[in-house]
């Protein structure tokens, strides 16, 4: 049985005599864009909300942080650092970032050809972000814009 | 929250005509977000993409997750993917109801850096012109 998060998350709140937390609740089914060629034609985007950056990239902070980091795909994984509001879920991607940035992964499907090709760079924010206002005014049209501009014809989202 | 802002994410930038997966392991908030195509692995929260150190693992689920891409026809469909973290242990904690006031005050500078971290951001030129300095 998965763990329920929503739940306990009000929860814990509540019985810390918070304002209860509105959870997103979508009231209508997703708007959908088909694939338009093969995934082995294709140039994928990643975006980690993780909070990962890379080494001269400046840390997040982690008050409602909407801001956004280009890594390069190519770049070297032990540059790869990570800063988020639930640090604690960190332990093991500050080991092994294969856990949450799947980099590594990504290269070897490209290597395959299961994938065409990663974008140049891939993506990164802090999306322990309360405000859902925010991450639709803020974060979404950032990534929107960096997506386009790497050419992306699709683009994987790895929650943390 | 990541699970949520993903979701709201995903939703944009599928309306503007790029296809997202969004891969994850908190099943309630990806089913209540209902993002355009999922992957749910039910791993503890920080290993969305496997189990650390074991980069078998890492590559089933990531491969499992860009193969959606092209097996999930419909809008809104959500993938399960078969996952043994090897103990229960981790859920009790992860559901827990109740738990530390862990608010802190409104604080704008970065966090959690490693040392040398701020160093290496001021020198590469990274740190100005950004809120909070």
């Amino acid at each position: 049985m998965s763990v329920n998060y929503m739940q306990a998350i009000k929860a814990r709140y509540e019985s810390l005599g918070y304002t209860p937390y509105r959870w997103f609740e979508a009231d209508g089914p997703p708007p959908f864009a088909p694939l338009a060629k093969p995934l082995a034609d294709c140039r994928l985007g990643l975006l980690s909300t993780a909070g990962a950056y890379a080494l001269g990239q400046r840390a997040y902070h982690y008050k409602d942080d909407t801001s956004i980091r280009a890594l390069s795909s190519a770049m070297d994984l032990e540059d790869l650092r990570f800063s988020h509001i639930t640090e604690n879920y960190l332990v093991d991607a500050k080991r092994d970032p294969g856990c949450i940035m799947p980099l590594a992964s990504l290269r070897a499907l490209c290597a395959e050809g299961v994938v065409g090709e990663l974008a140049p760079q891939v993506f990164s924010c802090m999306g322990g972000v309360y405000s859902q206002r925010r991450v639709r005014e803020e974060t979404a049209p950032a990534l929107l814009d960096a997506f386009r501009a790497e050419g992306v014809d699709c683009a994987l989202l790895v929650a943390m | 929250m990541c699970h949520q802002t993903v979701c709201l994410v995903a939703r944009h930038l599928e309306a503007h005509g790029i296809p997202t997966l969004v891969l994850g392991s908190a099943l309630d908030i990806f089913t209540a977000g209902r993002p355009p195509r999922g992957l749910f692995v039910d791993y503890p929260l920080g290993h969305s993409s496997g189990k650390p150190f074991d980069a078998a693992d890492q590559l089933r689920i990531v491969r499992a997750a860009v193969q959606g891409f092209e097996r999930l026809q419909g809008p809104g469909e959500l993938l399960q993917l078969p996952a043994d973290w090897g103990s229960d242990d981790w859920r009790l904690q992860a559901g827990a109801t109740k738990g530390e006031d862990t608010r802190q005050p409104r604080d704008e500078s970065p966090q959690f850096e490693r040392p040398g971290d701020r160093a290496a951001a001021i020198a590469s030129g990274a740190w100005s012109g950004m809120v909070g300095d």
